[in-house]
């Protein structure tokens, strides 16, 4: 078995880790092992060591190679494996299929439910409730309710207002 | 406005008690932050790193919880300077080593620190003594919400805040403490009980030292994973695992004074000989005596009083705070003999350490 980062040396120092249920592997040379830090148990992490082998390679796979370049920052997959760090905040939209594989890899979900900005949480409130109002209203002129299908359209307009008051999100 | 005589001493910012802080000495909160579109600080050529600066520094500048806050440009820094921000934890290595385009914001209190282009556009911590991680988390989550009026933050409603590194990405959180784990270290259970946290997904690494150092006996747990979990949980989740770690630590000094008492006091006796008498003396070794002798006013050989004095000593014997006492450039070998004359005279009054022995004396300690 070939060490996972320099792809010379036989691998000899095998590690694995059980995060969450997860079992993350690296098989290494002494060397390569010693340059990542694995020899000492206070100051490694394999989620650091796993970044910088599997990214890369999880974006040139599912992203067309090393020629796709971010149109807003022009980084790309071959400065995302020398540094481990992307180029700007659109950059997630332009790897973002290489970059799903290794964050299941690295984080207890793919999807974000903590903090979010007030201004966007208020637009994404009216927007819900937009569309239980148009589910309603719906239901109302179905049902030949026009009285309330004519209050639920007063309340549609304001919440519409409402939105156009927000800050861009 | 000189940093030096904004920080506070040494000596006023270890005098107070926090909770559980025989143990744990800080809690942090930090996020990381960045605006839409701008290239991060890692990837942007430095006019863009002055033009997120000039943009971020202001905002952060007007915020009420950073009213009278010392805030500098890094090039405005003297390398002393910034060493002396790492030796007190305000600042990362990696943040001392920038120049022009990043900036720094530090309350009054050293509760608050925001450092402005490091890997992220920006890295705020809330910093407490003591176990104290949810009243850091509220002070840093007030911070941000007051903040994100202010900055057009890079947000997506899949993946949180977007960040520099994808293991940062979400929250952008990293809740940490540092302990002084002697008790574990001695017993040799301190490997094992790094392998149980890292198994809950918690990474412990030295804080003190490179490699497999962990100097002073002092190291930092904090979460891994930022996205896909609530902040709180996230807290709640490291709270707990620290109050475990507490208690094992506890169980481990209760455990060596039934079973070697002799062991222990003669470690802890030996660091006060040397720490009190040396002529010459490495920064290492002091962090590593030290701790012992924190362990000795743990376990009543020194008066309670003197942990303000050890805790003190902690940080004033580290490299950049004892250069800033001379006007001369030291080499490291002076720096060893000034280090040991200051510790010969801070310790002068400092009694001798008792030791409280079993009925047997100590004589003979247990096996089992
Ligand atoms: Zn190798
Ligand atoms: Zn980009």
């Amino acid at each position: 078995m070939l060490c996972m980062i320099c792809k010379q040396n036989a691998a000899k120092v095998h590690l694995t880790q059980i995060v969450e249920n997860k079992t993350q592997k690296v098989d290494l040379c002494e060397d390569c092992a010693k340059a990542h830090g694995v020899n000492d148990p206070a100051g490694f992490s394999l989620a650091d060591l796993l970044l910088g082998l599997g990214a890369s390679e999880h974006i040139a796979q599912s992203s067309g190679g090393e020629l796709i370049k971010c149109p807003n920052c022009g980084f790309t997959q071959a400065d995302f494996k020398k540094s481990g760090r992307l180029g700007c905040s659109e950059c997630y939209t332009t790897f973002a299929e290489g970059l799903e594989g290794l964050l299941k890899s690295m984080h207890k979900g793919t999807k974000h439910i903590g903090k979010t900005p007030f201004a966007l949480k208020q637009s994404r409130d009216l927007t819900d409730r937009l569309k239980t109002l148009q589910k309603k209203l719906d239901k109302a002129v179905n049902d030949e309710n026009f009285e309330q299908a004519a209050n639920l359209r007063d309340e549609i307009k304001t919440a519409k207002e409402k939105i156009g008051h927000l800050a861009p999100t | 406005m000189n940093i030096h005589d904004f920080l506070k001493s040494p000596a006023e910012t270890t005098r107070h008690h926090a909770p559980h802080d025989r143990i744990v000495m800080s809690s942090r909160v930090r996020l990381a932050r960045n605006l839409r579109g701008a290239p991060y600080p890692g990837w942007a050529k430095k006019i863009d790193r002055v033009k997120s600066l000039e943009l971020i520094r202001p905002a952060v500048e007007s915020l009420p919880q950073l009213h009278g806050a010392f805030s500098e440009t890094m090039d405005n820094l003297a390398v002393m300077d910034k060493q002396i921000l790492v030796e007190r934890h305000l600042i990362s290595r990696e943040h001392a080593a920038k120049g022009a385009g990043s900036g720094l914001v530090l309350n009054k209190e050293e509760s608050l620190c925001v450092m402005i282009n490091e890997e992220d556009h920006l890295r705020m911590q809330a910093l407490r003594p003591g176990l104290q991680l949810k009243q850091a988390w509220q002070a840093i989550d007030e911070v941000d919400s007051d903040l994100e009026k202010k900055l057009d933050y890079a947000f997506n409603t899949e993946l949180g805040y977007l960040t520099a590194c994808p293991t940062n990405l979400g929250t952008g959180i990293r809740v940490s403490a540092m302990l002084h784990l002697p008790g574990l270290v001695l017993a040799e259970q301190i490997n094992q009980i790094i392998q149980s946290v890292n198994k809950l997904g918690l990474a412990v690494r030295g804080l003190y030292g490179e490699g497999t150092e962990a100097l002073g006996n002092v190291f930092q747990v904090s979460n891994q994973m930022t996205l896909g979990e609530v902040e709180t949980d996230i807290v709640e989740r490291l709270n707990k695992v620290l109050l475990q770690i507490i208690e094992n630590e506890e169980n481990a000094r209760a455990l060596l004074i039934e079973q070697k008492p002799k062991i222990v006091y003669n470690h802890v006796g030996r660091a006060f000989g040397i720490l009190a008498n040396a002529h010459s003396i490495t920064s290492k070794e002091t962090m590593n005596l030290l701790s012992l002798m924190r362990l000795g006013v743990d376990l009543g050989s020194f008066p309670a009083n003197e942990r303000p004095l050890i805790d003190e000593l902690f940080i004033t014997t580290q490299p950049a705070h004892l250069q800033k006492q001379f006007t001369e450039k030291l080499g490291a070998e002076e720096r060893d003999l000034l280090r040991a004359d200051m510790l010969r005279e801070r310790l002068l009054h400092v009694s001798r350490p008792v030791a409280k022995l079993p009925p047997n004396g100590g004589l003979l300690d247990k096996r089992n």
